[in-house]
């Protein structure tokens, strides 16, 4: 029976098949999902800023895209991965209110979006699928196995990249 | 001080003046809710909480739990921004007592959605002069933006805020009661800068 991992807020972890990844309810916040579809081990980021040296209070290296991904690697790699097959997918990166104008705040889940991509072409790992955007939050659920991402969000149907 | 602004600095002092201000707050927004409602409201201590980001939606309900977030921006002699969230069921009932009317099935149609945004301009706006009062500062809020949708997408948004000093998120909570208990979470986020003013504001050491 698998089981499904459970990553909070600003936290990573990873998983072996035939387990499966989840993080509740992504707002501006991204979700990176990375995995080795071969040695099928994998992991999720929840991260919820973009740039670890624009802040200095940055000791929690998971709350940031950058460092985020760094460190959600080398785990992946710790548990059998290897660099040149890793792939991934992203989600989450929403505007949940019309508005968020004060300067940190403005656009910070496109931002959240953009430092993911720069951050694994930097790393030379694949970008296979993404759901991002729009204003409205998703629960997602990353199987290394498949490599299927699943996103669900209320009132819509659930979906799968 | 800006620069090393974090919450284990500030924690005992801010805390207890964020317990007085949730009194004295909740206290203004009780009555305005009453007198919207025409009934009567009571409401139970308000409780300060400093919650770490990975276990305020477990606390709070329940991360995937439907809620109502009302957002607005603060201007004026400090600036930052507010939030008030209340769980759907709840935000339904009271929205249905102001306008007289059984709650629509499933998710807000738009006169519950603008019935709602006229709620949170009242609850925040009470919280809001009674922080002004508090502090004799000028404090102009937005207008009100609504999102509902699952507890961590709303709260992703006043933690990315929080994320910016710290890994932790601080309300207050405020429990309402009417027929039924409603619970509601308000959250203040001063910007960085105006931390200082606020504190000073309030007469504390800095």
């Amino acid at each position: 029976m698998a089981n499904i991992v459970k990553v909070g807020m600003a936290d990573l972890n990873v998983c072996k098949s035939p387990d499966g990844i989840t993080t509740l309810g992504l707002g501006s916040c991204v979700g990176i999902c990375i995995r080795d579809p071969v040695a099928k081990v994998g992991g999720l980021a929840h991260a919820m800023l973009p740039d670890s040296r624009q802040i200095d209070n940055n000791s929690n290296r998971a709350k940031f895209a950058d460092t985020g991904i760094d460190d959600l690697v080398k785990k992946i790699l710790a548990m059998g991965g290897r660099k040149t097959r890793l792939e991934a997918k992203i989600a989450g990166g929403a505007q949940m209110f019309a508005f968020q104008n004060r300067s940190d705040m403005v656009r910070v889940g496109e931002r959240n979006v953009e430092a993911s991509k720069k951050k694994l072409r930097e790393l030379g790992i694949p970008l296979k699928a993404q759901d991002t955007g729009l204003n409205y939050g998703r629960t997602i659920i990353f199987y290394p196995e498949t490599g299927d991402l699943i996103i669900r969000s209320a009132g819509k149907p659930e979906k799968k990249i | 001080m800006a620069e090393n602004m974090s919450f284990e600095r500030v924690t005992t002092e801010y805390y207890d003046v964020l317990k007085e201000l949730g009194n004295i707050g909740a206290g203004n927004a009780t009555t305005a809710l009453a007198q919207m409602l025409q009934t009567k409201v009571d409401m139970k201590v308000p409780q300060v909480r400093l919650l770490d980001f990975k276990d305020v939606g477990v606390v709070m309900g329940g991360e995937e739990q439907l809620v109502a977030g009302i957002y607005l921006a603060v201007e004026g002699d400090i600036t930052g921004s507010i939030m008030f969230i209340l769980e759907q069921g709840a935000a339904k009932s009271l929205v249905s007592k102001l306008m007289g009317m059984p709650p629509s099935d499933g998710g807000f149609n738009e006169i519950e959605i603008s019935a709602m945004k006229e709620i949170g301009n009242i609850i925040t706006g009470a919280y809001l002069n009674s922080l002004a009062q508090m502090t004799n500062l000028k404090m102009i809020p937005s207008v009100p933006d609504l999102n509902i949708d699952m507890l961590n997408a709303i709260l992703s948004v006043p933690a990315i805020e929080f994320g910016i000093i710290g890994d932790q998120i601080l309300l207050i909570q405020t429990v309402f009661t009417d027929d039924v208990d409603l619970n509601g979470y308000f959250i203040l986020m001063p910007d960085l800068e105006s931390y200082s003013t606020m504190l000073r504001g309030l007469g504390l050491s800095i």
